[in-house]
């Protein structure tokens, strides 16, 4: 009997995720992605300034549809999202061990973290509204109620140094409340964003409201910063660019959150990462017979 | 037989002392400013010289800020919150007691009617000041526990509402034990002037309220100020995008309060009498010098003849005139500039193809006025329904659909008001939903109140003034 | 017969614009802020005087009373010649000789209140009798009260139809539809009232019976004037408002006339077209003549208490 040969391994091609679907940047570019130690870990592709046009162009099409569905729904989205990464636990462990050069236990116990990130965000949905709005006592007759709202298309650029945690912190509360997301992976480790992508694939996300870009920062965050239909900036991953990231924003006037000193293993996050990205909307009605 | 007609009714303004002359108001006090350029105020009614005030220079606003960093420092965030919160019960107090001749003195130098003034402007600033010196000492009850205030606040504001804008920046900041340094628009100085003496008689401490008179110059020199940890404004847009850039980079906060087209969508089951006033008061109220102005009316086609002849015929009846006169409904326009503006838009409007109308209407024959102005018409396209006018001139537009009414209103860079006229709940709250606009006035218009948060989306600026929402723009939240 | 309504009563009046109580409040109240001062005010007075319809509707009245009343709504002030008489003087039906033969030749309106006043609460045969009797008696005026429980009910064919054959008996006097709003309560229902009464016939839509609380009321009376002003705009047919109960200064009255002036228009400054119901009014409005005349405040004293 011949000896089987060994079965050659099939890779995966990292590519972009935009409008629910895998593209490859339109400029058919890619660039290699190593490892701290500097191995080679794949290609991932390269996304252009009309990727960032594409992505702006789908997230603002889901935009009314995402901040339309109620909030339970979104939480439930969100927790979905949780069970999709729980099922591939072993799948994201390799890759921000590779990714981050983290050993094995600590690979396991960050993509733990970002699991337990996404059931965070998913039960804030639905207690924001109680917790940043409510009824104000005007001195009139009068029924005045103030309630958060999405501020719209949010740019994000993910954290460098921490490719899944802070990717998963950076982006969960933006979308919690309803906003959709154009977001500039970790140029250095952008592997486990796109992994993160299939699991939102097939997580009942709709199409549009997360899109994912990996390539460079310093070529795609401009376009993002300075594109007049995107309504506010999470600048975590800006770096050096960050000072002009935000003059470029106060163009179209964005909302923008600087850079700070973000713990991505902080247990309770809180508000700070949701609050910068909505609006306070306030509805007058008279109360008469 | 005599018709029964309105005789003059003017307030005295012999309750007003204006000085000649007003020097700038650092650390407590009156001090000559280092800057020898000076402004002229005038009253828009009738263009006669009210006071000169100093246009403080870049020395001046240094000299503020050390005041203010050393009242931060030293007295005002160390003092407990009950107590800076007696100081802000005393300083609404002192309104209340002299509101009428703060009223007078604001109509003197803007130009808007002493009605508004005596019945909106000044029970509002006296309340925006009783309603933060209640929460000076409950910060810890607003979900804001461990938060810190920021510093020293730059704070510029406009002319249209001079001290109401004053108090919408300053109580809350000193609620939460910031201290100011504040500049007023350069045609309205003299009602934070007369503020600043109120600080005195309070006894406030020197160094908290600093208030530095000048135009943009000044202004420019107190947002970029190194020292200042938080810039608040209130303006124009462009004015807004210009500190934006400024500011950026430079880890201070931020809050603007800038432009609107607000939109003021009547449908055809509305209470249409109360439409009919909703939509002057929404665009006639302060002369129309609202940033949150329902300066687009969306009528619904099937009632827009019908609602028009009516508002037309109310419009008839509007009194413009003395802004001390105490019937009138419509003052000067603030400055010949904004009045250069007014005119340039509304031949623009002409010029487009939109159709002006103003009732018969004599106008002063000196100071700054404009008639109230109704554009029919009117097209998405138009520079009259894009453009903020900030003056008495409505854009009328016609929608047919729910659907149509919400695209047409969203349609614009800004989102700062709206308004939704209907007796069917549901599509108020259905529109009221999908309007992106940070205050939805639901069968009335322009009201405001101290509890109730302001603000706009998009470009009308972000952050919140008033309300417990207002509180976080002065905190490390 | 009244102007034809088209289609069901119902779905008419309910067809009508709604009105928003805060709204209509909030514009009372900037109105009630119009300062009316010297020249205004010396006009206002006198027009006021003039649009009084001088009212004892008591179970004491007697023809003394009635008589003294007469003589005060003809001369209010004894003291000042050159102050006019009231519009009218309005007393209860079993008054009416009384008064006629006081205000023979005077050119003072005499109003009759009827159909059973305040409640209503007579069959409609008596309440023609009532309105026959009182116009036969001398009245120039028919103040009539409207069903509220058939209104209340949805029954608007039956008010309709009773303001209708009251119209009918008044002959050539003129007939006030009270409304008696206080009971009516919603300013929908004022608005629906009054159209109701307007197409049933009415010279005058009239607020109260001065029985029920509250009475005129600023915002109440806005939208009676406002459904005058457009029922005239749609059918070319004026019809006065008479707000009665409850207004006794005249800072009160003053407030009404410029609601008048600025709701109605000027058109409907003019006692053919503007009522106020009251009794102590007069008083107020004529000392507060006398200070604008000679300066000095002046004192009940100086005024008839009837």
């Amino acid at each position: 009997m011949a000896e089987a040969s060994p079965r050659i391994g099939v890779r995966r091609t990292y590519k972009l995720y935009v409008g629910g679907a895998f593209p490859r940047s339109e400029s058919g570019r890619s660039y290699p992605v190593t490892s701290p130690a500097g191995v080679h870990l794949a290609n991932a592709a390269l996304a252009s300034r009309k990727d960032v046009r594409d992505a702006v162009v789908t997230a603002r099409r889901a935009f009314p549809g995402w901040s339309g569905r109620t909030a339970y729904n979104r939480g439930q989205i969100l927790y979905r999202i949780a069970e999709m990464m729980e099922g591939r636990r072993d799948q994201f462990a390799a890759e921000v061990a590779a990714a981050e050069g983290a050993g094995r236990g600590k690979a396991q116990a960050l993509v733990s973290a970002a699991v337990d990130r996404w059931v965070y965000y998913a039960g804030w949905a639905d207690k924001l509204g109680q917790v940043l709005g409510g009824a104000n006592p005007v001195s009139g007759p009068y029924f005045n109620l103030s309630e958060p709202e999405p501020t719209g298309v949010v740019g994000v650029l993910a954290p460098t140094g921490s490719s899944l945690l802070g990717l998963v912190s950076v982006l969960a509360p933006v979308i919690t409340s309803g906003n959709t997301a154009v977001l500039v992976a970790s140029e250095r480790a952008p592997l486990p964003a796109v992994t993160l992508a299939e699991a939102l694939a097939t997580s009942d996300l709709p199409a549009g409201v997360a899109n994912i870009l990996t390539g460079r920062v310093a070529e795609l965050a401009p376009p993002l910063a300075g594109h007049a239909d995107v309504n506010a900036l999470d600048l975590a991953g800006a770096g050096a660019l960050a000072a002009e990231l935000e003059e470029l924003a106060a163009t179209t006037l964005k909302r923008v959150l600087r850079p700070g000193r973000d713990d991505w293993n902080a247990a309770d996050p809180g508000l700070a990462r949701i609050r910068p990205f909505l609006e306070i909307k306030t509805v007058w009605h008279p109360m008469g017979r | 037989m005599e018709i029964f007609e309105y005789a003059p009714a003017p307030e005295s303004r012999s309750i007003v002392s204006i000085r000649p002359s007003y020097d700038l108001f650092i650390d407590g006090e009156f001090v000559e400013a280092k800057s020898d350029e000076r402004i002229v105020t005038v009253n828009p009614a009738d263009e006669e010289p009210l006071a000169e005030v100093a246009a403080a220079g870049d020395a001046d606003v240094e000299r503020a800020f050390a005041a203010a960093r050393r009242a931060f420092e030293r007295v005002w965030s160390p003092l407990p919150g009950a107590e800076r919160g007696k100081y802000l019960f005393r300083i609404a107090r002192v309104i209340q007691e002299r509101a009428r001749e703060l009223a007078v003195l604001e109509s003197l130098d803007n130009g808007k009617p002493i009605k508004e003034t005596r019945d909106i402007d000044l029970p509002l600033v006296a309340a925006h000041f009783f309603y933060y010196a209640g929460w000076a000492d409950k910060l810890s009850h607003a979900g804001l526990a461990g938060t810190r205030p920021l510093g020293v606040a730059a704070q510029v504001i406009p002319w249209n509402f001079p001290l109401l804008m004053l108090a919408w920046k300053v109580a809350p900041a000193l609620a939460t034990g910031n201290t100011v340094v504040l500049k007023p628009a350069e045609t309205t100085p003299l009602t934070a002037l007369a503020f600043a003496e109120i600080c005195q008689e309070a006894d406030l401490p020197p160094g908290v309220v600093n208030i530095v008179t000048g135009a943009g110059d000044t202004g420019r020199a107190v947002v970029s100020h190194p020292d200042a940890d938080k810039v608040a404004f209130t303006g124009s847009t462009e004015v807004g995008r210009q500190i934006a850039r400024t500011v950026a980079g430079t880890g201070k906060r931020l809050t603007l309060e800038l432009g609107g087209k607000g939109a003021n969508i009547v449908y055809d089951d509305a209470a249409i009498d109360q439409a009919v006033e909703g939509i002057v008061s929404g665009i006639f109220f302060n002369q129309g010098h609202v940033c949150c102005a329902g300066s687009r009316l969306l009528v619904q086609e099937s009632i827009a003849q019908e609602l028009l002849a009516r508002l037309r015929a109310r419009i008839e009846r509007l009194r413009l005139g003395d802004p001390l006169d105490k019937n009138t409904d419509l003052g000067a326009i603030n400055s010949a500039a904004q009045l250069a503006r007014i005119r340039e838009l509304a031949a623009a409007g002409e010029a487009e193809g939109a159709t002006g109308w103003s009732p018969a209407c004599p106008l002063p024959e000196r100071g700054y006025w404009f008639p109230p102005t109704v554009f029919t018409g009117v097209t998405q396209a138009h520079r009259i329904a894009r453009e903020e006018i900030f003056g008495p001139v409505l854009s009328v537009l016609t929608f047919r659909t729910p659907e149509e009414a919400v695209a047409k209103a969203n349609n614009t860079p800004y989102g700062l008001s709206a308004g939704v006229w209907t007796e069917k709940g549901s599509l108020m709250l259905w529109t009221a939903s999908r309007l992106r606009a940070g205050v939805v006035w639901s069968n009335t218009f322009n009201v405001f109140d101290p509890a109730s948060p302001f603000g706009g989306y998009k470009e009308s600026g972000y952050g919140r003034e008033g309300g417990l929402h207002g509180l976080e723009a002065y905190l490390d939240v | 017969m009244p102007d034809t309504i088209p289609g069901s009563l119902r779905s008419y009046l309910h067809g009508l614009p709604g009105v928003d109580e805060v709204g209509v409040a909030r514009r009372a109240a900037d109105l009630a802020t119009r300062s009316v001062k010297t020249t205004a005010k010396r006009q206002a007075l006198d027009l006021a005087i003039r649009m009084v319809d001088l009212t004892t509707l008591e179970g004491s009245d007697t023809p003394g009373k009635v008589r003294a009343l007469a003589a005060k709504a003809v001369r209010p002030d004894p003291a000042d010649p050159a102050a006019p008489s009231v519009a009218a003087l309005c007393v209860y039906p079993d008054m009416i000789a009384t008064a006629a033969r006081a205000l023979a030749g005077t050119g003072v309106g005499l109003a009759s209140v009827a159909t059973g006043f305040p409640a209503g609460r007579t069959p409609l045969e008596v309440k023609l009798a009532d309105t026959r009797a009182a116009v036969a008696a001398g009245a120039t005026e028919v103040d009539m009260v409207i069903d509220r429980g058939a209104f209340l009910a949805g029954d608007y064919r039956k008010v309709l139809d009773e303001i209708t054959a009251v119209k009918e008996g008044c002959g050539q006097a003129h007939l006030k539809v009270i409304l008696e709003t206080g009971e009516l309560v919603t300013l929908d229902n004022v608005r629906r009232a009054s159209w109701l009464a307007l197409h049933a016939g009415a010279d005058f839509i009239k607020t109260s019976t001065g029985k029920i609380a509250p009475a005129a009321t600023p915002p109440v009376t806005l939208v009676m004037l406002e459904a005058v002003r457009d029922y005239r705009a749609a059918t070319g047919r004026q019809a006065g408002v008479k707000p009665a109960g409850g207004i006794r200064t005249a800072k009160d009255a003053l407030r009404y006339l410029v609601l008048v002036k600025e709701i109605a228009g000027d058109d409907w400054l003019d006692p053919a077209w503007f009522r106020l119901g009251a009794s102590t009014l007069l008083n107020d409005l004529l000392m507060q003549r006398t200070k604008l005349g000679t300066g000095h405040y002046s004192g009940p004293d100086y005024y008839t208490i009837d």
